[in-house]
């Protein structure tokens, strides 16, 4: 059996700590030199209701997490009735010995059942039954042959800045008490182990938010007003946790419109400022998109999706918002739009988003979701690449060149490329008025004469034009030529590629990936991927193929088939390797 | 004091005759070239609605934005850059319907700015609806049996909320007008300057004439003091025979939100350069993820 890679799931009630252990989990793990890749599925309340918490380690990257579990930690009855399918034969579930347990069930799926006294335990050698949690992590380690030092510097970190040494130590009592009892009852009975790396290089965890929010930080990013919304509250947190240090100014504002009118009067300004909210709160900030189109106003605003209509399903994840986000606000004006799909290309829009938004001076809009949200990815310090970021604020007349200007400035002077040299309020050449009405090179407003409304309108769309060169296509993955190709966007990409590995792995040259992360304006270069792929397979997280349709408005390429998932729940290579058989089945195609 | 010709606008206001709005320009511009403020110096950011279109017609940093929105935007502009004056100007449906839940707000936050609502107690530009300050019983064209909500009073909302500068000004009497500007502009924190202003095509109840009967200084009442919050809530409701124009009231030695912002202790992001995070910076970044 593999001993390089298992996944271990918490389940309970909101408020039994199965988030936090399991994210205590995963950074003693990445400590250790592991990969790990994490999912977390929770029900919007504070406490009760069913969570559950999903962690691949691996000593190979782990781009996704996979369905089949080998170790559930079970807080509670239900949390084994739920999830006794994913537990593969031969795995194992921890449970408090003070637990009424269905065994039968568990042995008739062929799954080992460890009882251990937690509660007990954790009264007994720390004092405090809210200690079960740090007996579960000790007996978790024990079980997978897991070094405890690692979980050991995780619990002094976490209890000791915040709770004081003698809370610290009295958890580090438990943790060795119960590492010591699993381990001598069920150590040999569990067959997958966990090995530390011997000299791994340092890796770093996190998710997308934080990773999106460090490279908006990176790119310049001085400004954020935000209303809270599940699940992009932590950019906005993030952000507001370094903004002393960085002299950021966070504001949390009284609703959406606000909070995305506030972004834009900083930017206007100068700041490179944002706000990052979810579908609903998209809705409402629509109109005053369209003002940063026809101001031309350099803002971003990050969409992190999820499932709709109207309050929808708040803490589950979803790719439903595309073609909304793709025409929102009234009449026509250029945006851009981006859809990071991991970590690494999270940190990448962070930075990438400001520049394309002071570039052609219109929003910029970063489709997100609540996986990539709250995922947590282990990655090398290369997924990251502080090295790479650039500050470009496109054609920005600095006080020098205004200085020496001769003739009147006009903000909107009709251009080639359709970008006007921009000046910012605040200097003596540059005054100037900014009008959401149509207007003049010079700003005048309501200049509706035709000749006039000729020139501004297309001036602006044309931003599109250089916009579109420069978009980045869609990344190949896998081998150049195949029997099926998969096209993706956003967030499923590590759930591709790992499905496309394994169809390649059983059949050589079955299958490869063409994966989006620059969707609007749709990239030029797209159209020749496409053309190399035979079979053409969309796979998304929508009901009616969103992708699909803008692909085939953009190209005249109609994928060939459709996978889609709307339950909320993220995709998986086990998904969609499941509803590749039936594809394959209804053509009778012979490459899956 | 600079001139007043450094104000004028290039463009020609479109205001129907003797609408108010020309006396709130007028005396907008007089309070400008009084403080000497520069055209660069300033930035006026308005809404929609006929005297929204103020930013058009003085010579001066302007961005007229959408309904109801101008003040959220203004704030944006003066936290990312506190080193300019930023004036909001918005109407009375902008201000307090649409825009109804930034005015309670920005009362609240204290940021440096002015806001100047142009009250003709009616909704102009869509030609004769009624507003959120309409008198209860106003007819319009959508309230034919006349309007059954009482008006909103901004003056004593804003004083409930905690505004620090709450006042009146009439648009017949710009001289003064000015001199409230004035004073609004150079309060820190939240200025409100509410100004009645007569819509002569719309509003055929709330005239010239109608307030030249009513309103009287307070500045000229040797017993009122702006600074008794108690007298300014009493003021707020007068209304019918009387009708007080002035600083209702004033708290001085409030900080202003920015203020009390760390991270503005070194000017506003706008002002600031832009330069790439430092190896120390990434570094300590970096270590929060170990």
């Amino acid at each position: 059996m593999a001993v390089h890679e298992l996944s271990i799931k918490l389940a309970g009630e909101a408020g039994q700590g199965v988030e936090s252990n399991g994210a205590g989990f995963a950074r003693a793990a990445a400590r250790a030199g592991l990969y790990v890749y994490t999912a977390s599925d929770y029900m919007s309340r504070i406490r009760g209701g069913h969570n559950s918490y999903l962690l691949r380690i691996s000593d190979q990257k782990a781009r996704v997490h996979r369905d089949s579990v080998h170790l559930l930690l079970a807080f509670n009855p239900h949390a084994i009735t739920a999830h006794l399918h994913e537990v593969v034969p031969g795995g194992a579930i921890i449970v408090d010995e003070g637990m009424r347990i269905p065994e039968d069930p568990v042995k008739a799926a062929g799954l080992q059942l460890f009882p251990l006294p937690l509660k007990d335990l954790a009264e007994r050698v720390g004092g405090s039954k809210i200690m079960l949690n740090t007996a579960a992590l000790g007996a978790t380690a024990a079980v997978t042959g897991f070094d405890l030092a690692y979980v050991e510097g995780v619990i002094r970190d976490n209890f000791g800045s915040k709770k004081g040494a003698a809370v610290a130590e009295a958890n580090l009592k438990v943790a060795r008490a119960a590492y010591e009892l699993a381990g001598d009852r069920y150590g040999r009975r569990f067959p997958w182990k966990l090995h530390a790396v011997e000299d791994a290089p340092r890796r770093y965890l996190l998710n997308g938010n934080q990773a999106l929010a460090m490279g908006a930080l990176a790119g310049g990013c001085r400004f954020i007003s935000a209303y809270p919304m599940t699940p992009a509250s932590s950019i906005f947190e993030w952000l507001t946790a370094h903004a002393q240090r960085f002299n950021v100014v966070s504001k949390q504002m009284e609703d959406e419109i606000a909070a995305v009118t506030m972004a834009i009067g900083a930017a206007y300004v100068g700041a490179r400022a944002m706000t990052a909210t979810s579908g609903g709160g998209f809705s409402l900030m629509v109109e005053a998109l369209g003002l940063a189109g026809m101001a031309e106003v350099p803002l971003v605003v990050v969409d992190a999706q999820r499932p709709g209509p109207s309050t929808g399903m708040p803490t589950r994840s979803d790719q439903g918002d595309l073609l909304f986000v793709t025409h929102a606000s009234q009449g026509e004006f250029p945006r851009l739009i981006l859809a990071p799909g991991n970590v690494r290309q999270c940190f990448e829009a962070g930075y990438r988003a400001f520049n394309l938004a002071e570039r052609y001076q219109t929003p910029v809009i970063v489709l997100t979701n609540g996986f990539l949200a709250s995922s947590l990815e282990t990655v090398d310090a290369q997924d990251l690449p502080f090295d790479e970021v650039r500050i470009d604020r496109g054609e920005l007349l600095d006080a020098a060149a205004l200085d020496g200007l001769e003739e009147p400035y006009a903000r909107f002077r009709v251009t080639e490329s359709g970008v006007s040299p921009r000046a910012l309020p605040g200097h003596p050449k540059a005054v100037y008025t900014t009008p959401s009405d149509e207007h003049t090179e010079y700003g005048a407003f309501e200049s509706e004469d035709v000749a006039n409304r000729l020139q501004q309108q297309p001036k602006r769309m044309r931003k599109l034009e250089a916009a579109r060169a420069e978009m980045n296509g869609p990344s190949l993955y896998g081998p150049g030529e195949a029997d099926v190709t998969l096209v993706g966007w956003g967030s499923t990409l590590g759930a591709l590629q790992e499905a496309v590995d394994e169809l390649n792995r059983s059949r050589p040259g079955s299958a490869n990936l063409l994966h989006f992360t620059d969707l609007w304006p749709f990239p030029a270069s797209a159209e020749g991927a496409l053309a190399r792929a035979r079979q053409l397979v969309v796979v998304e997280e929508n009901q009616t193929g969103q992708f699909a349709r803008l692909l085939r408005a953009e190209t005249g390429r109609r994928p060939d088939h459709l996978i889609t998932r709307i339950d909320g729940r993220a995709m998986t290579p086990d998904y969609i390797l499941e509803n590749l058989k039936e594809v394959a089945l209804h053509v009778g195609s012979q490459a899956v | 004091m600079l001139d007043l010709k450094l104000y004028k606008s290039e463009n020609k206001p479109t205001w129907c005759p003797g609408c108010g709005d020309f006396g709130i320009l007028n005396a907008v511009k007089q309070a400008l070239a009084d403080l000497e403020i520069w055209p660069h110096e300033v930035l006026f950011v308005s809404g929609i609605g006929c005297g929204s279109k103020l930013p058009d017609y003085i010579n001066a940093n302007g961005f007229t934005t959408v309904h109801g929105r101008a003040l959220p935007v203004a704030q944006g502009a003066k936290l990312a850059h506190p080193g300019l004056h930023v004036v909001a100007v918005t109407g009375d449906g902008d201000g307090y319907g649409i825009g109804g839940n930034h005015f309670l707000h920005a009362i609240r936050r204290n940021i440096d700015i002015t806001h100047i609502v142009e009250d003709n107690l009616v909704y102009g530009l869509t030609k004769g609806q009624y507003s959120p300050t309409s008198a209860k019983g106003f007819v319009s064209s959508t309230t034919p049996e006349g309007a059954i909500e009482r008006a909103v009073n901004p003056l004593a909302l804003a004083l409930a909320n905690g505004a620090t500068f709450v006042a009146r000004g009439f648009s017949g009497d710009p001289k003064h007008l000015a001199s409230l500007f004035a004073q609004a502009l150079k309060h820190p924190g939240y200025a409100l300057v509410d100004v009645l202003q007569p819509c002569v095509i719309y509003n055929r109840l709330n005239t010239y004439d109608f307030y030249e009967q009513r309103v009287y200084r307070l500045e000229e009442d040797a017993n009122y003091d702006p600074h008794d919050p108690e007298q300014a809530w009493q003021r707020a409701h007068e209304w019918g025979e009387r009708i007080p124009i002035g600083v209702l009231y004033q708290e001085s030695g409030v900080p202003t939100y920015e203020e009390q912002v760390p991270a503005l202790a070194q000017g506003g992001p706008a002002q600031r350069p832009m330069p790439p995070l430092t190896e120390a910076e990434r570094e300590a970044l970096l270590a929060e993820l170990v």
